[in-house]
C-alpha cells in the first residue's frame, strides 16, 4: 500500500531504514548525512527498531563495525558523505571483498581541499574501484526507493556485494518534496530477512573470514569479486521489476528522457538532471530533438545499455559533477566515451566538469551545452572535449 | 563444486575457491606441515616424563598434545623445535638434539 | 566462576588454537593466544578477532585456520571496532532468538595494532562498553614489518626506525603505559599479565577478562626471539625476569580497585632482564651505564606508583 508523506531526503533515508530494522546501524556524523544517524537515534531512543545502535569514534570505525556485524550474520546499515566516506576508503574494499552485503547511505559532498560542505559526486567517485554497487537518486522518491531496493540486490547468493545508496546533499538531502512511501509491512515483506549460508555466530560450523591471501590466491578471489559485479546488473533489473508490481514506481539501470528520436542528449547523474530535463522541455518546444539519459546505476556500469540508448544520438555531451583530474574529463565521461566506441558510427561526444562544491547549475547552462551540441551536430567543430562549466573566468 | 580447504592449493580455479577467502571449517592449518621447519627436534623420555604438563602451555604450537593428564607425545607434524618445552622441563625429560628427524 | 586453579584440568580442555599456523619457532603471540583461548568453557562459542599483524597473517593464510572458533579480521587499526560490530550483531540477533548458546568476543592486536594506529578503534571499544575482551600481545615492536619501533618499544631498545647509531642510542621515549590509559577508561577489568610457572596469572586473568560483563582488557608481554635477539628456548626465562625486575609487573584493576598479583621477594636489577636481550646489547658498552641506570630509575619510579596504588586500596 502506497501513502503519501513530505520528508526530506535524509528524513526519507532515515524513514526507510526503520521500516527495514536492521540489526546494527554503527554510524558517525558528517554534514549532510548527520540528520540519518540522526533520526534514527531518535527511533532507537522512543523503542520503536530492534537496532543496536552503536555510536562509533570514526567513519573508519563505523565500516569496521559493519563488517563485524554483517559477518556475524546480522544486517548492518550506516550512512555518511565526503571525507567520512574518504575515511572509510580502506575499510569500503574489505567489506567488498569479504562479500558483505552492507548498506550505506552516501549523501554527496565534495571532497575536502579546501573544505566544502555542499554537493558534488567526488566523494562516491573517488571510491567508485573499491567493489561497492552504486545507485543514484535524482529526487527524494529515488532515494527512498532505491534505499528499499539495496538489501534485495545485496544479498542475493549470486551478488553478496555492499551496496551504495546515494543523494545529492542538501538538494535533496535537505529539500521536503512530497513523495510515496510503502507501509511498513510491505517494506519488510519486500527486504525479507538476512539468511546468510555462513555467519560468525552460527552454531553449525564456524567462519572464518580475511584471510591473508598469497598471490596464488588473491587474483581468484578478485576474479569472483568481478563476476559478482556482472552479476549484479540483472539482479538490479529483477528487483526492480518486483519493486514495480509492489509499488507501481519503474527502476532501470538509467532513465531516458525524451531519448527515442534525440539527435542530441546529455548524460549526467543526480539531482541536476531534474534541471535539465526543464531544458530539454524548453527545447523540445521549440522543435530541437534534444533528449537526456539520467544514469541510476553506475556500479556495475551498464556499458553495452547505455551503447544502445545512444547508437542514434548525433552529438553528445556528458556531465560529470566530479573531477578526476585526468586532466581529460571526468569519470563518468571517460566510462560512457568507452562504452560508446564500438559503436559505428557513434555519438560526437565532448565532456564538461560542472557542480563542484555545490556550484548552482541552470537551465540556462544546459542550454548553452545543447546549443553546442546542435552546432557539432551540424558538422561544427568538436572544441575541446574537457572544459568546466559555471566557474568564473 | 567449491572445494573443501584441504584440497585448495595453488593451482585451485576461480570457482572452485571459497567466495571472498572465507572458510567454514574449524582448524584447517592442521593440514600444514611445519614440523618439515625443524632444524632441531626435541625428544622425549617417557622414563623421565611426570606428567607435570608445565611444558604444554608454553608450546606455541600446541604440539604437545594431552590425553587423560598425560603428555602422550611430540606432534612432529607440526613441531617446529624452538626447544622452549626442553628449557622449561623440571625433570629434564625433554631434550633438543640437532636435526629436523624427529 | 572457578575458586582455585586446577592446571591440569585446563589442559583437558579441547585446544582452540591449532598447530600449522606461520608463526616462527617459539613466538610468545602463539602461547599468548592458546594461553588465553584455554580459558574460554568448553560450552561456549567464541569469534575471535585479529589486528592486521604476525599473530593475522600466519593464523589464517588462505585457506588455513588455526582457529577452532569463527574468526575475523578486517585492518590493521579495526580489531575494536569490528569485533563492537560483531557484538552489536550478537545482541541484536540473540533478542530475535536467532542465536542458539553463548558466544564470548575476544580480538587480539600486537602492540602496533593496540598501542598505536588501532588506539582510536580500541578507545571506543572500551569506551562504548561493548562485552568483549581485547588481548594485546605486546611484542615491543612492529614486528610483522621488520621490527621497527612502536610507541610499546622500550627505551633503548633497538628497532630498524630507532636503529643504534653513533648519533642516538634506541629509542628516545619510554614505552608508553597503555593498561595505564586502558584502566583509566574505567572498564570493569584490566589486567597485565605474561608467561609465568603453570600459567595460573594468565588463566585466571583471561578467566575474569573474558567472564566479566563489559569490556576487559589484557596486556600480554609476548617475547619475539628475532626482534628481541635472544636465544628461541629463553623466552621463560625472559618472562620470568620481566616480571622479577619489576619491568612489566603483574597486577589487575577490577572495578577500579588495583590489585598486585605478585611482589618478588627480592627485586632483580634491570640488568639481568636487559643482559638477555641483543636489542639492548649496546646498553652494556663502557660509558653507556648512564642508560642502565635510566632505565632502573623509570622501572623503580614505576614500580613505586603501582605499589601506591594497590596499596591504596587495601
Amino acid at each position: 500500500m502506497n501513502y503519501n508523506e513530505r520528508l526530506s531526503g535524509n528524513e526519507a533515508i532515515a524513514f526507510a531504514m526503520k521500516q527495514i530494522d536492521p540489526d546494527v546501524m554503527a554510524a558517525f556524523p558528517i554534514t549532510p548525512s548527520t540528520e540519518i544517524p540522526q533520526y534514527f537515534a531518535q527511533y532507537v531512543a522512543d523503542g520503536e527498531v530492534n537496532t543496536e545502535f552503536v555510536p562509533v569514534e570514526s567513519e573508519h570505525s563505523s565500516m569496521s563495525a559493519c563488517i563485524g556485524a554483517e559477518a556475524a550474520g546480522a544486517r548492518a546499515v550506516t550512512a555518511t558523505s565526503s571525507c567520512g566516506l574518504a575515511l572509510m576508503y580502506e575499510m569500503m574494499y574489505v567489506a567488498a571483498s569479504s562479500r558483505l552485503p552492507i548498506t550505506l547511505a552516501c549523501v554527496n559532498r565534495a571532497l575536502t581541499g579546501p573544505i566544502n560542505i555542499n554537493n558534488d559526486h567526488s566523494d562516491s567517485m573517488g571510491i567508485r574501484d573499491a567493489g561497492w554497487i552504486q545507485i543514484y537518486a535524482e529526487n527524494n522518491q529515488e532515494a527512498y526507493d532505491n534505499f528499499l531496493q539495496a538489501m534485495p540486490i545485496g544479498e542475493h547468493p549470486d551478488v553478496r556485494l555492499p551496496v551504495m545508496i546515494c543523494q545529492d546533499g542538501f538538494i535533496t538531502s535537505h529539500a521536503l518534496e512530497n513523495i510515496t512511501l510503502l507501509d511498513t509491512d510491505s517494506v519488510k515483506a519486500f527486504v525479507g530477512e538476512y539468511t546468510p549460508e555462513n555467519y560468525l555466530l552460527k552454531k553449525e560450523n564456524p567462519l572464518a573470514i580475511g584471510p591473508y591471501d598469497l598471490g596464488c590466491h588473491y587474483m581468484e578471489h578478485k576474479v569472483q569479486q568481478a563476476e559478482a559485479m556482472k552479476n549484479a546488473k540483472a539482479r538490479i533489473l529483477e528487483v526492480a521489476a518486483e519493486f514495480e508490481k509492489v509499488t507501481g514506481r519503474k527502476y532501470g539501470l538509467f532513465e531516458a528522457y525524451q531519448m527515442e528520436d534525440a539527435d542530441l542528449a546529455l548524460v549526467l547523474i543526480g539531482s541536476s538532471a531534474g534541471t535539465a530535463k526543464a531544458a530539454v522541455d524548453r527545447l523540445r518546444k521549440e522543435g530541437v530533438r534534444a533528449g537526456l539519459i539520467k544514469l541510476r546505476v553506475f556500479r556495475p556500469f551498464p556499458a553495452e545499455e547505455l551503447a544502445e540508448a545512444l547508437r542514434h544520438v548525433k552529438a553528445l555531451a556528458i556531465l560529470d559533477k566530479a573531477e578526476s583530474f585526468s586532466a581529460h574529463g571526468g569519470p563518468l565521461f571517460s566510462e560512457v566515451r568507452a562504452a560508446l566506441y564500438d559503436l559505428e558510427p557513434r555519438p560526437r561526444t565532448v565532456g564538461y566538469v560542472y557542480g563542484l562544491g555545490g556550484r548552482d547549475v541552470t537551465p540556462d547552462h544546459f542550454r548553452s551545452v545543447y546549443d553546442r551540441l546542435a552546432r557539432i551536430a551540424a558538422g561544427g567543430d568538436l572544441g575541446p572535449v574537457y572544459t568546466h562549466m559555471g566557474q568564473r573566468e | 563444486m567449491i572445494r573443501r580447504a584441504k584440497d585448495i592449493d595453488e593451482l585451485t580455479p576461480w570457482r572452485e575457491m571459497t567466495l571472498g577467502g572465507e572458510i567454514y571449517e574449524p582448524a584447517t592449518s592442521q593440514y600444514v606441515n611445519t614440523g618439515a621447519w625443524r632444524t632441531n627436534t626435541p625428544v622425549l623420555d617417557t622414563e623421565k616424563c611426570r606428567h607435570c604438563l608445565l611444558c604444554v602451555p608454553f608450546c606455541p604450537d600446541s604440539s604437545l598434545p594431552v590425553k587423560d593428564g598425560r603428555l602422550v607425545g611430540i606432534d612432529y607434524y607440526h613441531c617446529k623445535g624452538c626447544g622452549i618445552c626442553a628449557e622449561v622441563c623440571p625433570f629434564g625429560a625433554l631434550s633438543v638434539k640437532e636435526g629436523g628427524e624427529p | 566462576m572457578e575458586r582455585t586453579y586446577h592446571f591440569k584440568h585446563t589442559l583437558e580442555k579441547k585446544e582452540r588454537f591449532a598447530p600449522g599456523h606461520r608463526l616462527c619457532a617459539g613466538c610468545g603471540a602463539g602461547i599468548a593466544v592458546r594461553g588465553v583461548l584455554r580459558a574460554l568453557k568448553e560450552e561456549d562459542r567464541a569469534v575471535v578477532g585479529n589486528a592486521t599483524g604476525c599473530l593475522e597473517v600466519s593464523s589464517f593464510l588462505y585457506p588455513y585456520t588455526a582457529y577452532e572458533d569463527s574468526y575475523i579480521h578486517t585492518a590493521f587499526e579495526s580489531a575494536g571496532a569490528s569485533l563492537s560490530g560483531v557484538e552489536a550483531a550478537y545482541n541484536a540477533l540473540k533478542r530475535k532468538g536467532k542465536v542458539e548458546g553463548t558466544v564470548k568476543f575476544i580480538t587480539f592486536g600486537g602492540d602496533g595494532g593496540t598501542y598505536d594506529i588501532g588506539f582510536q578503534s580500541l578507545s571506543g571499544a572500551m569506551e562504548r562498553g561493548h562485552d568483549l575482551t581485547y588481548v594485546c600481545y605486546d611484542n615491543e615492536a612492529y614486528m610483522n614489518t621488520g621490527i621497527q619501533r612502536s610507541s610499546s618499544t622500550p627505551r633503548f631498545a633497538s628497532a630498524t626506525t630507532s636503529p643504534v647509531g653513533t648519533a642516538v642510542p634506541g629509542k628516545g621515549q619510554n614505552k608508553k603505559n597503555l593498561t595505564d590509559i586502558i584502566a583509566a577508561h574505567n572498564v570493569p577489568y584490566v589486567a597485565q599479565t605474561t608467561f609465568i610457572g603453570n600459567f595460573r596469572d594468565l588463566y585466571t586473568k583471561a578467566k575474569k577478562a573474558i567472564y566479566t560483563p563489559g569490556p576487559s582488557f589484557l596486556n600480554v608481554m609476548a617475547p619475539c626471539p628475532r626482534g628481541w635477539e635472544y636465544p628461541t628456548e629463553k623466552l621463560p626465562e625472559i618472562c620470568r625476569l620481566a616480571v622479577e625486575t619489576c619491568v612489566w609487573p603483574l597486577f589487575e584493576v577490577e572495578n577500579g580497585i588495583w590489585r598486585l598479583s605478585y611482589a618478588p621477594k627480592k627485586k632483580l636489577p634491570v640488568e639481568d632482564y636487559l643482559k638477555m636481550q641483543g636489542r639492548f646489547r649496546h646498553m652494556f658498552k663502557p660509558g653507556n651505564e648512564w642508560m642502565i641506570e635510566a632505565v632502573q630509575q623509570s622501572v623503580d619510579e614505576n614500580w613505586d606508583k603501582l605499589l601506591n596504588r594497590c596499596n591504596t586500596n587495601l
